[in-house]
């Protein structure tokens, strides 16, 4: 077990953050690390061969993707309006806070399995190939939801400065 | 200088930085021609940016206690004092059933066969399954080893199925004692955590060759079969109809020896 904390330790904060992103709310995030870690304990010795990191993450996200059904069959949706500020607030540096406040909300307007591989491959830095693994679906899949995870949360950040609130009012040229 | 044609792949594994640095350079020159699909590459790169920024004081936050991994493993590895207590529970009901046994063997013969051969495998999976500490013995990191061992104690060549085309992946295995001799197990799981069991051993007396017979108990089914003198009986916690499948696979395996 020794190895195991050695190997497991470092990579927590990485869980937190990632569960924390996909589900937003701090407490429900870090019940699921916990899960995680607890069955990552259990499962020590069966683990095969490979990156403990692609591991750790296909744990959590399968937890995850439970707990979304799970919510979803109780259609008892958290909507994005409803999650406490607190969830990221005071993460977020005070300068930056509506910035980042407001990406992290956009990013919660795409589907779930879009926002996972942005995360797993834009934030986490997983390869390709281990969110593959992760998401059990062909790199191709992990491709083709990347592609449309940039494109998405590029349309919903564009639409925002777009909105009829921001447009500044033209002026007439003389 | 001919060049492949520039694909949608290769925008985002630019953004990702893993492209080869030979067509890397090539993504960056085909981005310099064409400003416009620079500026969306461009706003991809910052996503990543702006998302890191936004979610690192999270990674920052201390741990709360409830995720302190050296708690976690130690109250894991209490646990084990109840799984030896289970087994030594199962101990003495095993010694009294034995008791039994030896009455119910005047009254009645021992089933042979097939039927021998399911209970066998139900057992073991019910015993190995469930089994959070060793449900193996030899892991499936091993099993050159595995098959030696098996092998040699079963007398004949052993081929450990492969079912990851059914979406369930070698754990290891282990030998287990049954009345008619050892007999080899091997275990499986999927990503859900759920578990198979495959035993197999050479068939004594009857059902040399037997077909596909399913059998179920309670919530656990299994299918059992035999060809040319070596029974095969796969167990698990499913319908045997869901079983099916993934024994027609073992055995076409266990032909092709």
């Amino acid at each position: 077990m020794k190895d195991m904390l050695l190997q497991v330790e470092p990579l927590i904060p990485a869980l937190r953050r990632y569960a924390r992103a996909l589900v937003r709310n701090r407490a429900n995030a870090d019940d699921l690390v916990q899960d995680c870690l607890e069955r990552a304990v259990s499962r020590w010795q069966q683990r095969r061969d490979g990156d403990v990191r692609a591991w750790l993450f296909a744990i959590l996200h399968n937890l995850a993707v439970d707990q979304f059904r799970k919510t979803t069959a109780r259609s008892r949706h958290v909507t994005i309006d409803k999650t406490s500020e607190g969830d990221f607030g005071e993460a977020a540096a005070q300068e930056h806070q509506l910035m980042y406040q407001d990406v992290l909300n956009k990013l919660m307007r795409l589907p779930e399995e879009q926002r996972a591989v942005l995360l797993l491959v834009g934030v986490e830095d997983l390869s390709y190939a281990d969110a593959a693994k992760v998401l059990n679906v062909p790199i191709g899949t992990v491709m083709s939801r990347l592609s449309r995870a940039r494109e998405r949360l590029q349309q919903e950040i564009e639409a925002v400065t777009a909105a009829p609130g921001n447009v500044v009012p033209m002026r007439s040229v003389k | 200088m001919n060049h492949r044609p520039i694909t949608e792949d290769d925008l985002h594994a630019y953004v990702d930085r893993v492209l080869e640095p030979e067509r890397q350079a090539e993504v960056a020159a085909y981005l310099g021609d064409h400003p416009g699909i620079a500026k969306r590459i461009a706003a991809f790169a910052d996503h990543h940016k702006l998302l890191r920024a936004a979610l690192a004081p999270i990674a920052d936050e201390p741990l709360p206690p409830e995720l302190n991994l050296s708690r976690i493993i130690g109250q894991h590895t209490r646990r084990p004092s109840l799984v030896r207590w289970a087994m030594a529970a199962m101990l003495l009901l095993s010694i009294g059933g034995l008791g039994g046994w030896a009455v119910r063997g005047a009254l009645q013969a021992s089933p042979r066969g097939l039927v021998a051969l399911t209970q066998e495998a139900a057992v073991s999976y019910s015993v190995y399954a469930p089994d959070r500490v060793r449900p193996v013995e030899v892991r499936a990191s091993d099993s050159a080893q595995l098959v030696q061992w098996v092998s040699d104690r079963l007398r004949r060549p052993v081929k450990v199925p492969d079912l990851t085309t059914s979406g369930y992946r070698l754990m290891g295995g282990r030998l287990v004692a049954t009345e008619h001799g050892p007999a080899a197990m091997f275990m499986y799981d999927d990503d859900h955590g759920s578990r198979l069991v495959v035993l197999t051993r050479p068939m004594s007396g009857s059902d040399q060759n037997a077909p596909m017979t399913p059998q179920s108990q309670g919530d656990v089914g299994g299918i059992a079969w035999a060809d040319d003198g070596v029974g095969y009986s796969l167990v698990g916690h499913a319908a045997p109809e869901f079983l099916r499948p993934i024994a027609n696979e073992v055995r076409k395996q266990a032909r092709a020896i």
